[in-house]
């Protein structure tokens, strides 16, 4: 009785976000994505998703191994401050760059005068964008990394290994599903945002319009096929993502089951 | 090649890990580090290679300071509690690792490095199970790939932290046995931490015996055995019975017996405690003298011996331990009185 | 045993810390930050005056009140769910589990236009409840649901673990002393589960407090009534009122923060509570 409510309530949207986008036929559909500003919206948030993941990627590999391989005082505090994104609310993740970058900001006369658009601009979609997906990678490498404790790494320093082979050929390895997943949940978060996106970029048409912009522009000029459509690439990425979601929950939980020590 | 440690101390904030440790293990001796958990033994065996710090003292190889140098230049084999071995490569590669990962100029080449694994392997009695994952083994094939590994880079020294800690009873024996041999064969300097005195008596050439970070007594196993420097050690080193009691004027009174204290001339009484094994005492149906009376509790047969559990009229345990025969020709069941007299007892002041 | 940090020889923790620390400034610690400041320079009474208006403190009450019911729905949906999925072996179980983390990864703006559609008067189930006399779209009643959509994988996702880790055998042992099945519930189970059952109700009323691209399409927008504090400030920030946009960003923050600390604080508890 709950999981047919919860079916219901879960799946229902689901289905329906394709149902809608297919209303009027295949040719519309067609039609609704192919068309310019749909496409350019596409490739910016695919653009602003492949600055912000490889950045917190990055950051997040760094941060695991600060966090995870070493002691040292503060270490819940500098948690809870990557996490911090993940509470603040989106519309205000915009408005602090506004605040920090617009015409009225702290930096906006400067810019202004070096003829740098931050704000309503590319740089401000893919900085808001970074900042929302911030967190993601590093919340799921640090309790990998801290589950893999330090003595293989140990192990291979006293073999004689380097810094930089003990993680490439050690670590890596390990952590390599844990990553992915960190990786995959950035992403849908970086190609996904909303709130943030929204307070940045304007809304220019064909410039500064992410796809999930697209979306909200089509559906508040009552276009609601073509909105339908848009959305249902997002839909289909959210899909994906659960797939593969499963796909690596179950070779990470293999990985982290594999015991280093037998009791 | 040598280990000299001098005055060791090291603490984790308030806590004391390892307090003014001096000792120094001979070139191709096998020497055991022997205490209860929390005592500081793994700590020390760390300093030693380089895995921790100390706060004070100096770790000498072969005479020289060790202390500025890297875990990477100190020529230590370690083998981890837990073994610590890669999990995702094979057992050939966790092996060649440690030569894999030199600089180009000091690799080997590629055979040479295959054949000094597969020797390694050999000797270690697992090259049937090269291309195997460390989760594919059991306990104790994993305990020997670790071995092997930390031989691969023919260090000076080899150490192992509880290497048979995580194994079953008789895995335990059997490579317990098999690494007296490998020692015996390649006579490497070797160092192992160990909370089972059993274990440390069988393979060491000497033992030190550690409790809260100090050591407590050092020498081969059969001289801490046969003569314990502390009480701790007595306790620890087998099973004991405590008596307490004084000294004075060069004899101890503990209850009904006594026994000649000559380290202790004074007059005055000084508390002290006798103690001695279940085996150093003599259980007798009549009164043999300078003893006491109990009340046999509890028989438990262990094969050889019976192990008697006493009961004192004040209420106390006794542990006696007798040769089968023995217990035969004595005759008791639980109820009858039994007359015990310590034949061999150790005194130390408290 | 006594617990002790252990000095570790692995290299780079300058590195990667310096890095960490310098990444972490620049991307979230120094931009908001300049949220408090720019509040600071507006001068106290600005600022009181435009959190105290009236249409502010009707958004304040309507996120809150809203965010609160739709994490305590959640807190008593998401258990059930948790337990069920956890105790119980279903068809299709996978793909229920799976599709728990659909608001998670379905984009809020797509979650909002379909949440709408389908509850409007006139869409596939707003239909239905209409002839129930119930109007979902463009009411409280509707950000509530939006928000029970957005919370629910909070609550879910952390109980499942520790409804995994509760051994069956601590329930058998409550039953073989004699407790009642409900008793076994209420006195065994929950308060052991309870740690992890605030945090998850925690994390779903942060989200929930903050959340705009699911709820605005759905709300309605109409001052007073229907709408939410991120809505009041991108209403702000557009007709570029930005004093008044950070005076009201600056107090739904610092609600965020505090809610981090405690649900961070309600974690080690938890932590320490399942270690022993």
């Amino acid at each position: 009785m709950a999981l047919a409510f919860l079916v219901l309530f879960l799946f229902v949207p689901l289905l329906a976000v394709f149902t809608e986008a297919l209303r009027f036929g295949l040719g519309a559909y067609a039609a609704a994505i192919l068309q310019p500003d749909a496409l350019s919206a596409l490739r910016l948030t695919l653009l602003a998703a492949a600055v912000a993941v490889p950045l917190n990627l990055v950051f997040g590999v760094s941060a695991g191994w600060a966090i995870a391989k070493f002691d040292f005082r503060g270490k819940n505090i500098l948690l809870t401050l990557i996490d911090l994104p993940f509470a603040v609310s989106p519309v205000i993740a915009g408005l602090v760059f506004i605040l920090l970058f617009g015409r009225q900001g702290w930096l906006g006369p400067w810019l202004t005068d070096h003829d740098i658009r931050v704000v309503f601009a590319l740089p401000g979609i893919v900085l808001a964008t970074v900042f929302v997906s911030f967190p993601f990678v590093a919340r799921e490498i640090i309790p990998v990394m801290q589950a893999m404790g330090r003595e293989e790494e140990e192990a291979a320093r006293v073999l004689g290994a380097s810094g930089l082979q003990i993680f490439r050929r050690v670590t890596l390895p390990n952590i390599k599903w844990g990553l992915l997943y960190g990786v995959l949940l950035c992403n849908a978060r970086a190609m996904g945002e909303f709130g943030a996106v929204s307070v940045v970029s304007g809304k220019i048409r064909g410039e500064t319009n992410t796809l999930p912009l697209h979306v909200e522009i089509l559906y508040n000029e009552y276009q609601f096929q073509a909105a339908f459509a848009a959305a249902s690439l997002l839909a289909g990425l959210a899909i994906v993502t659960l797939v593969l979601k499963v796909v690596i929950e179950r070779r990470l939980q293999r990985a982290m089951a594999v015991p280093g020590d037998p009791l | 090649m040598s280990i000299e440690v001098r005055n060791l101390n090291k603490r984790f904030g308030s806590f004391v890990a390892v307090s003014d440790v001096s000792f120094t293990v001979a070139s191709g001796e096998l020497f055991a580090l022997l205490g209860p958990s929390g005592c500081g033994k793994t700590t020390l065996l760390r300093i030693i290679a380089g895995l921790e710090t100390q706060d004070s003292g100096t770790v000498l190889l072969s005479g020289e300071d060790a202390t500025t140098q890297d875990v990477r230049q100190r020529g230590v084999g370690f083998v981890f509690q837990h073994y610590a071995l890669f999990r995702h490569m094979t057992v050939f590669d966790n092996v060649a690792f440690g030569l894999d990962v030199r600089p180009r100029e000091r690799r080997p080449s590629k055979a040479e490095i295959s054949r000094r694994v597969h020797d390694l392997l050999g000797l270690v009695q697992l090259d049937y199970l090269h291309d195997r994952y460390p989760t594919q083994l059991s306990g104790g094939q994993r305990q020997r790939v670790a071995l092997a590994r930390a031989l691969a880079v023919e260090p000076k020294v080899l150490l192992l932290d509880e290497p048979f800690g995580a194994l079953d009873a008789n895995v335990r024996r059997d490579l317990r046995r098999w690494l007296r041999r490998l020692h015996h064969d390649i006579k490497l300097t070797s160092v192992f931490v160990t909370h089972d005195q059993e274990e440390a008596f069988d393979l060491a050439d000497r033992v030190v015996i550690m409790n809260r970070g100090q050591i407590e007594q050092e020498g081969r196993p059969a001289a801490v055995v046969d003569d314990p420097a502390t009480p701790f050690v007595m306790n620890f080193v087998g099973n004991v019975n405590r008596f307490v009691g004084t000294v004075s004027a060069g004899r101890g009174h503990f209850g009904d017996f006594a026994v000649d204290y000559p380290a202790h001339t004074a007059a005055d009484a000084h508390a002290a405690a006798a103690y001695a094994r279940p085996h150093e005492l003599r259980v007798s149906r009549t009164d043999a003298g300078n003893g006491f009376w109990t009340a046999l509790a509890h028989v438990t047969p262990a094969g050889p011996v019976v192990r008697l559990e006493l009961k004192t009229d004040d209420g106390r345990l006794v542990n006696v331990d007798l040769a089968r025969s023995d217990f035969d020709d004595l005759d008791v069941r639980p109820g009858d009185r039994l007359h015990v007299s310590p034949q061999r007892v150790r005194v130390f002041l408290e | 045993m006594v617990r002790t940090r252990r000095h570790t020889v692995l290299p780079g923790f300058r590195l990667t810390m310096g890095y960490t620390i310098f990444y972490l400034v620049l991307i979230v610690l120094l931009p908001l930050l300049t949220l408090p400041i720019r509040s600071w320079e507006l001068g106290w009474s600005v600022f009181q005056a435009t959190v105290t208006d009236p249409r502010v403190l009707a958004s304040y009450r309507l996120s809150l009140g809203a965010a609160l019911a739709a994490a305590a729905i959640n807190a008593v949906f998401g258990l059930v769910v948790a337990w069920v999925l956890t105790r119980y072996r279903l068809p299709g179980q996978r793909v229920i589990d799976a599709l728990i983390d659909l608001p998670f990864a379905l984009p809020t703006a797509v979650a909002g236009i379909t949440l709408t559609t389908l509850y409007a008067p006139g869409g596939w189930l707003g239909r239905h409840l209409a002839a129930w006399g119930i109007t979902v779209a463009f009411t409280p009643l509707g950000i509530t649901l939006a928000l029970v959509f957005i919370g629910l994988p909070f609550v879910v996702r952390t109980l499942q673990p520790v409804i995994d880790d509760l051994d069956l055998e601590i329930e058998e042992a409550a039953s073989s002393l004699g407790a009642t099945r409900w008793q076994v519930l209420g006195r065994v189970v929950l308060p052991y589960l309870s740690p992890a059952w605030l945090t998850g109700f925690a994390l779903a009323f942060a989200r929930s407090v903050g959340e705009y691209g699911s709820v605005v399409f759905i709300a309605g927008n109409m001052p007073m009534r229907t709408e939410i504090t991120p809505l009041l400030i991108i209403t702000q920030l557009e007709q570029f009122d930005y004093a008044r946009a950070t005076a009201i960003a600056v107090v739904l923050l610092l609600l965020s923060f505090l809610l981090l600390l405690l649900i961070n604080g309600l974690q080690s508890w938890a932590g320490r509570r399942l270690s022993t």
